[in-house]
């Protein structure tokens, strides 16, 4: 079975701790999900996204606090304006925009980490590994 | 007196717009004809690849080279000028980030050929004519430059020294490191050879920014009536000035235009298209309960990769670096 690499970037004040109320409350969730810790989901650049999906990462989730809970005020709502600019921009290079997904997540929201984690693991396994249009090697 | 440094110039896939920068030196170009000796150049003088083969290992004391990558002839042509030169400048942002005809790697190489040998309306193909490497009839037999799957700025091909970045770059900006390779006052390796500062940095419309940039909707240029005294983004036109690096005088600025970003990025940004994307999403002034007016907006970008990576595509992160070619 195809076992796919997902890099999940989660803000620190609220995503990244209810991975952690997830771990502590012993909940399992997919394995294939590799967490990345952030201090605001804000400071996830573009770049940091498609340098993921580069490196092989067949699927990237954006995690961050609900609008209106945002740490720094208002970072998720450049968030969210980036990730739609993005989905927009990777499908004109033949990636898949299921393969990048933003989720609002609270601190308390342990079991929310865990149902989307297994979600979007079944997605990507659905989807296949990535296969980025640069990745076509040539030989001349 | 000292021996002339004898420079080479060549050209890959371009318009031929470089080329012109150099000429258009003008006044300047007489005293650097007589600082140097030219040693190799196509578009003006009568020279065969014979003629750099002939020449000793590092004989150019720097080459020129204009265009980007998009079949093996200039691959052979490129390598070829490395082997016999100490210095390589990428001229032009084709060379040096893939320029404008890297925007056809959004298409496969069959659809390109499959377009142009076949179906577009003006194609008239009776003998049904299509390109092949190996050409064989009854009498000859041709052996053809390979077209690639995609375009390659310099740098994935040869090891490049410097790039002068622009489309095309300013001729004062070509006589500016003229004089400093005479002079010997280049900076180190692998530098862009303008300053490392954005363009809305030196823009004369700069002030006409509020502190807090932000915006309610998007225009298209050609669909517009701009202000030219007025910051283009403050006017919701696309304009790469944050995400491009300074030294063109403005000139599509003054022009009355917005900036496509020709001069790249800065140092430290991989990606001019996603830096651009990232400063974009900073100002667009939607909160997550307008989302459905933030999706109106972003639909009006009609072509996002064109218009945010219009001459860096070929040197986007989103083509994996390590299908590298040439292996230096
Ligand atoms: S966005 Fe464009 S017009 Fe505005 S200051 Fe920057 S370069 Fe000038
Ligand atoms: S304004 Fe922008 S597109 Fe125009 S020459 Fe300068 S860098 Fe290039
Ligand atoms: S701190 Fe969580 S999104 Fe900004």
């Amino acid at each position: 079975m195809f076992e796919p690499k997902i890099v999940a970037f989660f803000c620190n004040w609220c995503t990244y701790t209810a991975a952690d109320l997830a771990g502590v409350s012993r909940m399992k969730y997919s394995p294939n999900v590799r967490i990345i810790r952030v201090m605001c989901s804000g400071r996830i650049d573009p770049e940091l996204i498609v340098k993921a999906f580069e490196k092989g990462a067949d699927g990237v989730i954006i995690g961050g606090c609900h609008p209106g809970d945002c740490h720094y005020q208002n970072g998720n709502h450049k968030t969210l304006r980036r990730y739609k600019l993005l989905k927009g921009l990777v499908e004109q290079f033949d990636i898949e925009w299921e393969r990048l997904r933003l989720e609002w997540i609270s601190a308390s929201e342990g079991e929310k980490v865990q149902r989307v984690s297994n979600e979007f693991t079944e997605q990507i396994r659905v989807l296949g590994p990535i296969q980025m249009k640069g990745g076509r090697v040539v030989h001349g | 007196m000292a021996e002339k440094p004898t420079v080479a110039f060549y050209w890959c896939a371009s318009c031929g717009g470089c080329e012109e920068a150099v000429v258009d030196v003008a006044h300047g170009i007489l005293d650097i004809v007589n600082a140097v000796n030219i040693g190799f150049w196509p578009v003006a003088l009568d020279f065969k690849k014979g003629d750099v083969e002939d020449v000793p290992d590092g004989f150019y004391a720097a080459t020129f080279i204009n265009g980007a990558i998009r079949n093996s002839e200039q691959e052979e042509m490129v390598k070829l000028l490395r082997k016999k030169s100490g210095l390589v400048f990428a001229l032009g942002a084709c060379a040096h980030l893939g320029g404008i005809p890297s925007l056809a790697n959004l298409t496969s190489k069959e659809e390109i050929l499959e377009y142009v040998y076949r179906r577009s309306p003006s194609t008239e193909n009776a003998q049904n004519t299509y390109p092949a490497k190996v050409y064989r009839d009854a009498a000859i037999k041709l052996e053809l430059p390979e077209f690639f799957d995609r375009v390659y700025p310099l740098n994935q091909i040869i090891d490049v020294d410097y790039y002068i970045p622009g489309c095309a770059p300013p001729s004062e900006l070509v006589a500016d490191v003229f004089m400093k390779i005479l002079k010997g006052e280049l900076p180190k390796k692998g530098a862009v050879l303008s300053p490392n500062k954005s363009l809305c940095s030196s823009c004369f419309l700069n002030d006409t920014k509020p502190e807090k940039l932000l915006i309610k909707e998007l225009k298209r240029p050609h669909l517009t009536v701009i202000d030219p005294d007025k910051c283009f983004l403050l006017q919701g036109l696309v304009c790469m000035g944050p995400a491009t690096r300074t030294g063109c005088n403005e000139r599509c600025i003054h022009g009355g235009m917005p900036c496509r970003g020709c001069f790249g990025p800065l140092d430290g940004v991989l990606d001019q298209g996603l830096s651009m994307l990232s400063a974009l999403g900073s100002i667009l002034d939607f909160t997550p309960e307008q989302e459905k007016e933030l999706d109106g907006v972003i639909g009006k970008i009609g072509d996002p990769a064109g218009t945010f990576y219009r001459f860096s595509l070929g040197a986007s992160i989103f083509y994996r670096q390590d299908g590298k070619r040439g292996g230096e």
